[in-house]
């Protein structure tokens, strides 16, 4: 198992529909045995990527290797290197787990012993033994995703593709497919994973490339991006709204690159990027202690990647605008 | 694990090449008759239609209908009806095209080093297949009802077999259109099309009875010379109008297909190769 060296390589790719540019000059380097986020908001250009990476869609322009191959030369040795997982489980529903493996094991062209020995294995690995006899259709969702996981793994993928893996799963169903993920990358799968859920990203991928317009605009581990919009927050809520002014002044003392503190009013908060977080901490709860200012709550907080995203793409992801705008969700049924 | 780039390109030996070609139309085709025996209810479904007109035209309308000749309405129509489901055939596969389109089934094939000949021709010989088994329970049906095959059994076979070469032939129709619509939903509307493509056709009346001019579209629509010639071998041929279409029925079912499969086997596989556009 090599864990060094590039598993995915794309450079300025290039994808046209009309007039509409999906991607725009698109880069990005995966390195082996590493899991890979891809961020984006909708019409980002995410599932194009991972279309033309996987040699579903034809480039218009750049170029991409994948496991060593070229995808526009060599697709079908792209083909036998990769596995691909989209957004609703392409498996079929009137065969049973193990006749779905078998069938894509022969497709995979494994010879009928070696298909029925992996696929026992996989339905073993993915906890679809009890099941293996029972027609699709009947399966949950959890385990419908699973059995799509093992349908794209059956040839040990050096690079598997997931789009969107756990759009539409409940928490518990999400987790498993989270297990699942960690173990096929322990075993050294390469693993590209777009996703609208950032705690997703932020759970499994060891580096995070958000993409908007078709081309990435940051690339870094989770904690570079969040380091990459300012790093760590003092943040300070007062008991009295009027003293703001007075507790400003002190954040502003500890702000890094001498930036402005941000005041919240009717929040009664104070807030300011800082440098060395826990010494900036201590400095302003010293002298706001001096001052004699009643703190309601003090603290040191990181931007969460929903900051991130949404200072990188000026939207935010579904999941959060879910979260914060009940009120405008109710309007819009109304 | 795999060289570096510069390696050479890793396509298969042309005979292996061949024999995954039909190694993977074998495995897809398996499927499809795995899901044809899990399901029998959708054979039922399919030939509804067909079964509940041939009792209405045969018990309700029968008396009414005099199509000239000397056989009765029933042995005119039984024929018609065979052409009539074959003609409807293809609306099944549009289906089951846009289905595995719409779930990802056929992406998921896209992505794997099977050959891609085989999404295609597997659905063709899967489908002949079904046609040939919805053939069988028509003509069961129609034996119970009293209807008898005059031709001899060459003929009739070589009746059987023109109908599986037109249904063969609307094969490419349906991939075509099941890769064109936008979803599974949109193919049910295909039935709009299906309807007067199987009906304006001399599958239930002659074109003489029509008005001129929907009679000479009757005539030459290519389930008309099916009909035809499956009358023909039966030996019952009914009363024909002496238009050249209808004089050479047994050429136009053998030539109509081909026609067709000529024309819409390249589109459907353009169309299937555009996918990745
Ligand atoms: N087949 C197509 N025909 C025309 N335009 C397309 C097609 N596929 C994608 N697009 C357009 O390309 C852009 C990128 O789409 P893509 O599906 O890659 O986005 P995405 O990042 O995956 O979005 P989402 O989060 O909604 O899945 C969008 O503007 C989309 O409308
Ligand atoms: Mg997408």
């Amino acid at each position: 198992m090599r864990t060094t060296g590039t598993a995915v390589l794309a450079e300025g790719l290039a994808k046209r529909y009309g007039a509409e540019r999906a991607l725009d000059g698109f880069d990005l380097a995966v390195r082996r045995g590493t899991v890979q986020g891809l961020l984006g908001p909708n019409g980002a250009g995410k599932t194009t990527a991972v279309r033309i990476l996987a040699t579903l869609l034809r480039l218009d322009g750049g170029r991409a290797v994948v496991a060593g191959h070229d995808v526009a030369r060599e697709p079908h040795a792209v083909r036998k290197r990769i596995g691909l997982a989209g957004q609703y489980a392409a498996v079929d529903e009137i065969l049973t787990g193990r006749q779905n493996l078998e069938m894509f094991g022969r497709l995979f062209h494994l010879d009928g012993r070696r298909a029925r020995a992996r696929a026992d294995e996989l339905l073993e690995r993915f906890g679809l033994s009890d099941a293996a006899g029972m027609q699709v259709k009947a399966y949950s969702g959890g385990m419908r995703r699973r059995l799509d996981l093992a349908s794209s793994v059956l040839l040990a993928p050096e690079v598997l593709f997931l789009d969107e893996p756990t759009t539409g799963l409940d928490p518990r169903s999400r987790n498993e497919v989270w297990e699942t993920v960690r173990d096929l990358v322990a075993g050294g799968t390469t693993v590209l994973l777009t996703t609208q859920y950032l705690d997703e990203a932020d759970q499994l991928a060891d580096r995070i490339a958000v993409i908007d317009h078709g081309r990435t605009v940051a690339e870094d581990t989770p904690d570079g991006l969040k380091h990459g919009i300012g790093g760590d927050r003092v943040q300070v809520v007062l008991r009295d709204a009027a003293e703001l002014p007075r507790a400003a002044g002190i954040v502003a003392r500890v702000a890094a690159d001498g930036a402005a503190p941000d005041t919240d009013v009717a929040e009664r908060r104070v807030g300011a990027p800082v440098t060395d977080g826990v010494a900036a901490l201590t400095a302003v709860a010293r002298a706001l202690q001096d001052a004699g200012l009643d703190v309601a709550d003090i603290g040191l907080r990181r931007p969460t990647l929903d900051e991130v995203f949404l200072r990188l793409t000026g939207h935010r992801t579904e999941a959060a605008a879910d979260a914060t705008a009940p009120a405008r969700r109710t309007e819009t049924a109304a | 694990m795999s060289a570096p780039t510069g390696a050479p390109a890793l396509a298969p030996a042309p005979e292996r090449r061949l024999y995954w070609a039909f190694a993977d139309c074998w495995t897809i085709v398996r499927r499809d008759l795995t899901h044809l025996v899990k399901q029998p209810v959708n054979i039922a479904w399919q030939l509804g239609f067909p079964i509940v007109s041939v009792l209405l035209f045969v018990y309700v309308f029968g008396s009414a209908m005099d199509v000239g000749g000397e056989g009765s309405y029933r042995d005119y129509a039984m024929p018609g009806m065979f052409a009539m489901t074959m003609a409807f055939g293809f609306m099944n596969t549009a289906m089951l095209v846009a289905v595995e389109k719409d779930r990802g089934v056929t992406d998921r094939f896209r992505s794997m080093p099977m050959a891609r000949s085989a999404v295609v021709s597997g659905r063709g010989v899967a489908d002949v297949c079904g046609a040939a088994l919805d053939l069988a329970v028509l003509a069961a049906i129609a034996v119970v009802v009293g209807w008898r095959s005059d031709g001899g059994v060459l003929a009739t076979l070589a009746a059987f077999a023109l109908l599986l070469h037109l249904r063969f032939a609307l094969i490419w129709v349906g991939v075509l259109l099941g890769l064109l619509v936008p979803n599974q939903e949109a193919a049910g509307g295909l039935f709009a099309l299906a309807f007067p493509f199987g009906m304006i056709s001399s599958v239930f009346t002659p074109p003489s009875m029509m008005p001129d001019w929907l009679g000479a579209i009757a005539m030459w629509n290519p389930v008309s010379s099916t009909a035809n010639a499956v009358r023909e071998l039966f030996g019952r041929p009914g009363t024909l109008g002496d238009s050249w279409i209808e004089q050479h029925a047994l050429l136009m079912a053998v030539v109509w297909p081909l026609a067709l499969t000529a024309v819409f086997l390249p589109l459907a596989v353009r169309r299937f190769q555009r996918l990745s556009r």
